[in-house]
C-alpha cells in the first residue's frame, strides 16, 4: 500500500497517498484550484501555470497539478501572492487570445472565459498581442474548425492526439512568441492524418477547436415546405444529450424524440435500426469469411475481420495500416446504411421523391461529418446523408427553438426504420458491436442463445483499453457444421492508441483473432468527439451504464429479431449480402499518406 | 587601467601529461571517498545554477536502477559565454575523466556530450579525443562509452530537462520538476548532468585533492572559475579567476576606465551598475541577495556609450524568441515585456507602466516552469530599477 502523506492546505490538515499531487489533495478538501492545461484524460503538462499555489517557506510557487505532496507541506491556495500571480497569468493568456467572446462558438462553455469571469479581469492594461499575431483560421476540414486566435497553447489537443489517438495530427511548432499548435507543415486539417474524431474538440478548453457546424443548413431545410427532412439518431446521443440540460448519466431517448418532432423534422427515426441491419450484414460477412477460410481453405480471405462502424477508425487505418484495408468489413456504418436506405427504400415506401428528401443525422461524432462527405457515400444516387449534427449542435437547436427539454413528455420514434433492439443500442459503447454480433451470429450458427446470463456478454464490456473474448462453438446447426469446435476469438479496442497497439500485435503475429471491433474514441461512441463537453472517465462511465440499462429495458434484445429489419429484407433487400445490399450497404476504402 | 590585477589561475587549462595516471589512481579509490572529496571541495555547478556537484553524484549513486547516464552539458548558449568551447578544444580529456569517474561511482555505462549545434566544428577533434579516452577506459577496465549528441541551436536545450527531451527525440521543452534528473533523467533513468567546466574542475580535485580547490575562493563559493570577458574591455577573453572578487576589482582589472555597468551571468543574469560595483561580489554566497551573484561566467562590460534601453531590449528580444513557448508566464510575459518597454519609450504607455512590468517579472520569477522564464526578471529588474530614466527618455 502506498505511504500516506500528511500536509495542510489553507491550514486544513489532509492525508493522502504519496504519489498524489497537491491538486488531488485539495480536491479531497473540496478546495478548488483552477486549471486549464490539466485534464483527467491526459498526462500532466504543467504549462499553463494557472494552478500555482504557495508552499510556505518557498519563494517559488508550485504548479498544483504537477507537484507531488510531501510530508509536512503547508500549502496556501489563496494567498495574496497566489491571487496576484494567477490573475497575471489569466491576463497574459487573454492578451494573446482573441477574446471576442460574444461572437465565439464556445461562448458560455469556455474554461478561459469562466476563469476570467471568476477573477473579474475587467481592466487589464497589458498590450493586446492579437493584432501582431497573424492568426489563421482553418475551415477546410468537414469536421472541425481550428482557430489559432482562440488557442491558449495548453497542448491538451496535442496530448489528446498523441496519447489517446496515436496520430499527432496536431503538434507544437516553433518556439517563443511564434510557438503554435500546428499540423504537418501547417497543412489544413483535411490534408493531414487527422481522423476527424473530434477528441481534440472535447478536450479543448476554449474555442480554438470546435466542430464544423451545420445548424443553419438544417434550419433552412426544415423551413422549406417542399422538402421532407428525416432525422436519424445514433445510440450514444440519447445518453449524452441530457448533459447539455444538466442531467448526467440520464437516458433521454423519449425527450429527444419529442424535441426532434418539435423542431419540425418530418420523420424521426433511429440509427439503431440500421445498427441491427449492420449486424445481419456484418455477421453474415464474418461467417462467409470464416467459411471460405476454413472450408474452402481459400487464400486471400482476410482475417481477422475488422468492424467498420467508426469513421475515425477507418480514416486511421487508411493512414496508418493501409495494408489491412481488406480486413475491414465492407459494411458501411449504420449512419451511411441509413442514409442510403432513406433515399431509396424509405422514399419508395413513403412515396416521396428521393431528391425531396433531406437526410440529417444526429451523431456523437465529428468524424461522421467527414464520412457523410466521402465520395463513396453516394450509392443512393444522391448524397446519402446530407447533414451530420453532433449531440452538441442538436442541443443548440433545441435551445434556439425555446424548447424546455427537461419538461418534455417522452415520445416514440416514427415507424419504418425507427424500431430497434437492445443489441443496436449498445453499439454506442465499446464492445457493443461485438456483443450484438455475437448475440446474433452465435444463435444463427447454433440455434441457441449465447451462453451468457441475460444475454450480457460481460468479457466484452467495460473500459479496459484492449479486451479479448472467445466463444466456443459447439453443436452448430447443419449449415454451419464446419464451425463445430471452433473457438471464435475476438478482440475489442477503443481509442486509436489502443487500436494502434492491437494492430501492431496482430501485425507481429503476437495475437490472432477472427473478429476485431475498433472504436476511435475512448469508451466507444459514448465518448465521441461530438458529445457534450466536458468529458472525463467518470462521465463516460455514467453514459456507459445508461447504455446498458437501455439495452436491458428493450423488449427485443437481438438484432435478427427486429421485425422492421425482417420487413426490409422481405420488401426491398432480399437477403444479407444480396445484390441490393451490395450496391447500397457496402463499400471500400482508400490508402492514404502518413503525414 | 588594470592597475590592480586579479590573480590569474591556471588549473583548468594546465596541460596535465599525467592524465592517465590520475584517472587510474582515482578509479582505484573507493566511491565513498571520492564523493567525500567532491563534497568537501565545495565544487558547485559551473553552468550558473550552483548545485553542489558532489551531492548530485551522491544522489545518483544512491538510486537503484538498471541504467544510468552521465551527460556533459556542452550546449553553452548563454549570451556572452564562450569558455566551454575552449575547454573542449584544449583539455577535453579532463572533462572525460570527470565523466569516467562519475560513471564508476554511479554505475552508468553510457555518457553523452550534448554539444551546441554551433560547435559542430569541434566534432572531429572530440572524436579523436574520445577514441583515446575509450582505449584508456578499456585499459583501466571501465565499461563506459561516451557519444556526442548534437544540439540544434535552441537556447532552451541548455536547460537540463529540455536537453534530455531533445535527446529523446522530442521537442526541447523543460519537464516538471520533481522528479529531478538524479532520479528520473534521460530515458527516465537516474542521470548526472554536469556543465563542461564543472567536469573539468573535478579533474583538479582528483589530481590535487579537495583541499587545494577549497582553499581558493570564499565561503560557500569555493575554487576558481572561468570568466568569459567581453564588451567594452581592452582585454576580452577567457580568464580563470578566484570566486569571491568584487565587481569593482573585476572592473579595475578588465574595464576600459569608463565602465558604466557589468552584466554578470549573461542575459539571464544581473546588471550591476557602477554605484554597486564595490558591494557586489561574484560567487554563490548568500544566493540572490543582490550583493553576491552566481554566474555561469559571462561578464559583459558596458561603458558610458551604451544605452541601457538597447541593452535590455536586446536581452528581451532574445528571451522572447528563445522561450520554448510552453508556459504562459514565460511565453506571453516576454512578449509583454518587449512590447511594454517599447510602448513606454514611445510614450504610448505612462512611465508607471514600468512598475506594472516589474510586478509582471515577479510573477514570471515565481511561476515560470523553468529557469529561463524565472530568470528573465533578473536582467529586467536590475536594468529598469537602476536605469529607469534611460527606459523613458
Amino acid at each position: 500500500m502506498a505511504k500516506i502523506i500528511n500536509l495542510t492546505i489553507n491550514g486544513i490538515a489532509v492525508s493522502i497517498e504519496e504519489d498524489k499531487t497537491i491538486l488531488e489533495a485539495a480536491e479531497k478538501l473540496n478546495i478548488k484550484i483552477p486549471t486549464l492545461c490539466y485534464h483527467k484524460d491526459l498526462c500532466v503538462a504543467g504549462n499553463c501555470r494557472v494552478c500555482v499555489v504557495e508552499q510556505v517557506g518557498s519563494k517559488k510557487l508550485l504548479a498544483a497539478c504537477a507537484n507531488p505532496v510531501h510530508e509536512g507541506m503547508e500549502i496556501e491556495t489563496n494567498s495574496l501572492i497566489v491571487r496576484n500571480s494567477r490573475k497575471h497569468i489569466i491576463e497574459l493568456l487573454l492578451s494573446e487570445h482573441n477574446a471576442d467572446c460574444t461572437k465565439c462558438y464556445k461562448n458560455g462553455n469556455c474554461e478561459l472565459q469562466e476563469l476570467s469571469s471568476e477573477y473579474k479581469i475587467t481592466n487589464s492594461d497589458f498590450i493586446d498581442l492579437v493584432p501582431s499575431k497573424n492568426y489563421q483560421i482553418d475551415t477546410l476540414s468537414p469536421s472541425l474548425v481550428k482557430d489559432d486566435s482562440k488557442c491558449i497553447r495548453c497542448q491538451r489537443c496535442v496530448r489528446t492526439c498523441s496519447e489517446i489517438q496515436h496520430l499527432s495530427a496536431l503538434s507544437v511548432a516553433h518556439k517563443g512568441d511564434h510557438m503554435k499548435i500546428s499540423s504537418f507543415f501547417d497543412k489544413p486539417m483535411n490534408e493531414v492524418v487527422c481522423s476527424n474524431c473530434g477528441q481534440c474538440i472535447i478536450h479543448c478548453p476554449t474555442g480554438a477547436l470546435v466542430e464544423r457546424n451545420y445548424i443553419e443548413e438544417v434550419w433552412d431545410a426544415l423551413a422549406d415546405p417542399d422538402l421532407h427532412v428525416v432525422v436519424q439518431t445514433a445510440p450514444a446521443v440519447r445518453v449524452g444529450l441530457g448533459e447539455e440540460f444538466d442531467s448526467y448519466g440520464s437516458r433521454v431517448t423519449g425527450k429527444m424524440v419529442s424535441a426532434l418532432k418539435r423542431l419540425g423534422f418530418n420523420s424521426v427515426l433511429d440509427t439503431d435500426f440500421t445498427a441491427d441491419l449492420t449486424i445481419l450484414e456484418e455477421g453474415t460477412e464474418l461467417l462467409t469469411r470464416l467459411k471460405k477460410s476454413i472450408v474452402g481453405k481459400e487464400n486471400g480471405v482476410q482475417l481477422p475481420m475488422f468492424t467498420s462502424c467508426s469513421p475515425g477508425w477507418i480514416k486511421f487505418i487508411e493512414h496508418s495500416f493501409p495494408e489491412y484495408l481488406d480486413n475491414l468489413s465492407t459494411c458501411k456504418s449504420p449512419q451511411q446504411m441509413f442514409g442510403a436506405l432513406a433515399k431509396t427504400y424509405y422514399a419508395q415506401s413513403r412515396g416521396i421523391e428521393s431528391d425531396k428528401i433531406v437526410s440529417v443525422s444526429i451523431m456523437p461524432c465529428t468524424a461522421k461529418k467527414y464520412e457523410a462527405d466521402r465520395p463513396e457515400m453516394r450509392d443512393s444516387g444522391y448524397k446519402d446523408v446530407d447533414y451530420v449534427l453532433t449531440t452538441r449542435e442538436l442541443a443548440i437547436m433545441i435551445k434556439q427553438a425555446g424548447i424546455e427539454f427537461n419538461n418534455l413528455d417522452d415520445e416514440k420514434f416514427d415507424k419504418l426504420m425507427g424500431n430497434s433492439s437492445g443489441a443496436a443500442v449498445i453499439f454506442g459503447s465499446t464492445g457493443g458491436v461485438m456483443e450484438a454480433a455475437l448475440r446474433t451470429a452465435y444463435e444463427l450458427v447454433t440455434g441457441r442463445e449465447v451462453p451468457f446470463k441475460n444475454l450480457e456478454i460481460i468479457p466484452v464490456r467495460g473500459m479496459k483499453g484492449i479486451k479479448e473474448a472467445s466463444v466456443l462453438i459447439e453443436n452448430p446447426v447443419d449449415d454451419w457444421k464446419f464451425l463445430d469446435g471452433v473457438e471464435l476469438k475476438c478482440a475489442i479496442a477503443h481509442g486509436l492508441e489502443n487500436a494502434h497497439q492491437l494492430l501492431t500485435d496482430i501485425k507481429a503475429k503476437k495475437a490472432e483473432y477472427h473478429f476485431v471491433e475498433v472504436m476511435a474514441c475512448p469508451g466507444g461512441c459514448l465518448g465521441g468527439g461530438g458529445q457534450p463537453i466536458p468529458t472525463s472517465p467518470e462521465i463516460r462511465a455514467k453514459r456507459m451504464k445508461a447504455i446498458y440499462d437501455e439495452d436491458k429495458d428493450k423488449p427485443i434484445r437481438k438484432s435478427h429479431e427486429n421485425p422492421e429489419v425482417a420487413q426490409l429484407y422481405e420488401e426491398f433487400l432480399g437477403k444479407p449480402l444480396g445484390e441490393k445490399s451490395h450496391k447500397l450497404l457496402h463499400t471500400h476504402y482508400t490508402p492514404r499518406d502518413r503525414y | 587601467m588594470g592597475k590592480k590585477q586579479l590573480r590569474r589561475m591556471d588549473l583548468i587549462f594546465a596541460n596535465d601529461e599525467d592524465f592517465r595516471d590520475i584517472l587510474k589512481q582515482t578509479l582505484a579509490r573507493p566511491n565513498e571517498e571520492i564523493i567525500e572529496d567532491m563534497i568537501s571541495s565545495g565544487l558547485k555547478g559551473r553552468g550558473g545554477a550552483g548545485f553542489p556537484t558532489g551531492l548530485k553524484w551522491k544522489l545518483t549513486a544512491e538510486e537503484k536502477a538498471k541504467n544510468k547516464y552521465i551527460i556533459c552539458n556542452a550546449d553553452e548558449g548563454e549570451p556572452g559565454t564562450f569558455k566551454d568551447r575552449e575547454i573542449l578544444t584544449q583539455v577535453s580529456y579532463k572533462v572525460l575523466a570527470g565523466m569516467a569517474v562519475c560513471a564508476k561511482i554511479t554505475g552508468a555505462k553510457e555518457g553523452f556530450i550534448y554539444l551546441r549545434g554551433e560547435y559542430k566544428f569541434l566534432v572531429p577533434l572530440l572524436n579523436q579525443e574520445l577514441d583515446k579516452f575509450h582505449s584508456a577506459c578499456s585499459e583501466l577496465g571501465l565499461k563506459f562509452n561516451v557519444k556526442i549528441f548534437m544540439g540544434s541551436g535552441a537556447y532552451i536545450c541548455g536547460e537540463e530537462s529540455a536537453l534530455m527531451e531533445s535527446m529523446e527525440g522530442r521537442r526541447g521543452e523543460p519537464r516538471n520538476k520533481p522528479p529531478f534528473p538524479t532520479v528520473k533523467g534521460y530515458r527516465g533513468c537516474p542521470t548526472v548532468i554536469n556543465n563542461v567546466e564543472t567536469l573539468a574542475h573535478t579533474f583538479t580535485i582528483f589530481k590535487y585533492g579537495p583541499r587545494k580547490f577549497r582553499d581558493l575562493g570564499v565561503q560557500d563559493s569555493r575554487g576558481s572559475k572561468l570568466f568569459s570577458v567581453s564588451g567594452d574591455t581592452p582585454t576580452p577573453g577567457i580568464y580563470e579567476l578566484e570566486l569571491g572578487m568584487t565587481v569593482q576589482d573585476f572592473v579595475d582589472d578588465f574595464g576600459d576606465g569608463d565602465t558604466k555597468a557589468v552584466q554578470v551571468g549573461g542575459a539571464s543574469g544581473f546588471l550591476v551598475p557602477r554605484k554597486r560595483f564595490k558591494e557586489t561580489a561574484i560567487g554563490y554566497q548568500g544566493k540572490l541577495t543582490g550583493i553576491s551573484l552566481p554566474t555561469g561566467g559571462s561578464m559583459m562590460i558596458y561603458n558610458s556609450s551604451r544605452s541601457m534601453y538597447n541593452v535590455l531590449n536586446n536581452y528581451l528580444d532574445f528571451f522572447q524568441e528563445e522561450s520554448c513557448g510552453q508556459c504562459t508566464p514565460c511565453r506571453v510575459g516576454c512578449q509583454q515585456l518587449v512590447k511594454g518597454v517599447d510602448a513606454v519609450k514611445r510614450g504610448d504607455k505612462p512611465t508607471a507602466y514600468l512598475d506594472k512590468l516589474l510586478k509582471l517579472t515577479d510573477t514570471m520569477k515565481f511561476t515560470a516552469k523553468c529557469g529561463l522564464g524565472q530568470s528573465v526578471a533578473n536582467s529586467f529588474q536590475s536594468i529598469v530599477e537602476n536605469f529607469r530614466e534611460e527606459m523613458i527618455y
